[in-house]
């Protein structure tokens, strides 16, 4: 018995001091392609929204942390093999997505996603709506009945409206909000759908120290309302706050 | 140089230099180096894996044999993006997997949690710890080793043929003389069927040229990738160059890059093909000697 005691007090110690070892560095994973939540500036480095949230959170939780992009498509494949320690790429808090990963707290109040297309009298209900492959607005337009046209990157399907081949596009409102402002053409159609319990990181099943560890961080930001300003400063004076 | 300093009140060419020096078109242009070392690395390791899996096919061991002809059919027989998928993920998790035994052997609990795959923090490769540079450099080798099996199988199945292909009367000979069966493969055949080989060697170094946008599938950013980031239209909100959708330039410039590439392969190839058909029993091996005589 004494022994037992022994071996599982050694292994806690290697274990805890595994983890100290291990997660020095925590890897996050975005995809740089979703202004304002994450994209590449002019020098190629992510920056946005979740560039500035997740830095402010590894200060908090003192972690050091490097940023990766990686696709849309992979980015929870590689999350659960280890290639980076969480995803912070707007990813929205879904059932679906919480049997394969383990979410913190949503960092976003749950936003509208919205509309938009080249003319105000675009059918949305029947038409052909662009979305992204493996977002929940890909999988509200499935159900809505509206022809759904995929694609792998945020921009193919703003490209795709624009061209023609697609009547609308559904995404976050906050990333089709600058969009429509700068090109005179657009416009949001529709009312706006409630979709998902907003946004947050996700980590693996089998972290939850480092999961703990984020979550009170936003929850620090949450009360000091740091958070609120920032996303004031990147979403928007509209965009719902906590 | 030009002062970058505020792009908006520059015009015309002086915009179009600063713009094309942002730290994203260097990007742009390093990735270029990466493909093309890319295939400067693949290439010979994909011959050595064919020429492995052709001698394996055609030899006098069963088991060695079936090795050979496994794997020239299953390798050949899954669709490549599959296999890019599918493999690589499973590769670093072999690779991990090893050295988890090797260096945790006390490790008590699962490696399959779930969807999670855990190994100790000691196995992880590269380690957890380690600088993006080195995350980057494994991925790279990772798509090398990928790229080598798969274009590997099919480099086998040429040179399987190939050695087939070389008269049966040269083999004989070198029997004749009393050359053991090594020997006759070393000096006889293997010189002689580079001369069979290489158009389908060829054929399979442009497919290789142009497969390489698949990397981006391998989490490694290709010049595809850099070319469509920066191509996509840019608000100026996010940026200090904005612009309308540009991918078309992008990838018109990608087209030309890749149509001067393949072009100067052409070339060179052709030199290779005349210098190993020189004293060949082949039909353009015969037209050389009379040009000659």
């Amino acid at each position: 018995m004494k022994t037992l005691l022994m071996g599982t007090a050694v292994l806690a110690v290697t274990a805890s001091t595994a983890f100290a070892a291990g997660h020095s560095v925590v890897r996050l994973g975005t995809e740089g392609a979703y202004p304002p939540y994450n994209y590449l500036d002019d020098a190629g480095e992510v920056a946005g929204f979740e560039r500035e949230l997740g830095d402010e959170l590894c200060a908090r939780a003192e972690m050091t942390c490097e940023w990766v992009t990686n696709d849309w498509d992979s980015i929870i494949p590689n999350l659960v093999s280890g290639n980076y320690d969480a995803i912070i790429a707007g990813m929205s808090i879904t059932d679906e997505r919480e049997e394969v990963v383990d979410f913190t707290q949503n960092y976003t109040p749950p936003s509208p996603s919205a509309y938009v297309a080249m003319s105000e009298d675009a059918d949305i209900a029947g038409g052909v709506i662009a979305a992204q492959t493996g977002t929940i607005q890909a999988a509200h337009v499935a159900e809505s009945g509206a022809t759904l046209l995929e694609y792998p990157t945020p921009d193919e399907t703003i490209a795709a409206v624009m061209s023609g081949e697609a009547d609308a596009v559904m995404a976050d409102k906050d990333f089709l909000i600058p969009l429509v402002e700068e090109n005179s053409g657009m416009v949001f159609v529709g009312d706006d759908v409630p979709l998902g319990g907003g946004i947050g990181m996700a980590f693996r099943e089998s972290d939850p120290e480092m999961r703990e560890a984020f979550d009170s961080a936003i929850q620090t930001m949450k009360d000091d309302g740091t958070l609120n300003e920032m996303i004031v400063k990147w979403l928007g004076e509209d965009s719902p706050r906590f | 140089m030009f002062d970058c300093t505020d792009p908006s009140q520059l015009s015309g060419l002086s915009w179009l230099m600063c713009y094309l020096t942002t730290g994203k078109h260097l990007s742009l242009y390093i990735s270029v180096g990466t493909v093309l070392l890319l295939l400067a690395i693949t290439a010979p390791t994909a011959l050595l894996f064919g020429f492995g899996g052709a001698s394996a096919a055609r030899s006098r061991i069963p088991p060695l044999r079936w090795i050979g002809k496994g794997y020239i059919a299953v390798v050949r027989g899954v669709p490549d993006i599959a296999f890019f998928l599918f493999f690589v993920i499973a590769l670093d998790q072999a690779f991990e997997w090893l050295r988890h035994k090797w260096k945790c052997p006390d490790w008590s609990e699962p490696i399959r949690q779930g969807s999670d795959f855990i190994v100790c923090a000691e196995a992880k490769l590269p380690l957890g710890t380690a600088p993006q540079w080195v995350h980057e450099t494994y991925g790279f080798f990772v798509a090398v080793l990928t790229f080598a099996i798969v274009f590997g199988a099919f480099a086998a199945n040429v040179l399987y043929g190939a050695m087939r292909a070389v008269p049966r009367a040269q083999i004989e000979t070198a029997e004749a003389y009393g050359l053991s069966p090594r020997q006759t493969f070393w000096r006889i055949l293997v010189p002689q069927m580079w001369v069979f080989a290489l158009p389908g060697l060829s054929n399979l170094w442009m497919v290789l040229i142009k497969a390489t946008p698949l990397l981006f599938l391998l989490g490694i950013e290709d010049i595809v990738y850099w070319a469509r980031e920066l191509g996509s239209a840019k608000t100026p909100r996010f940026t200090d160059y904005p612009h309308g959708d540009w991918r078309m330039w992008y990838f018109l410039a990608l087209l030309i890059f890749y149509l001067a590439f393949t072009r100067v392969s052409e070339i060179v190839l052709d030199r290779i093909m005349g210098r190993l058909t020189r004293g060949q029993a082949t039909l353009a091996g015969e037209a050389q000697r009379k040009a000659a005589a």
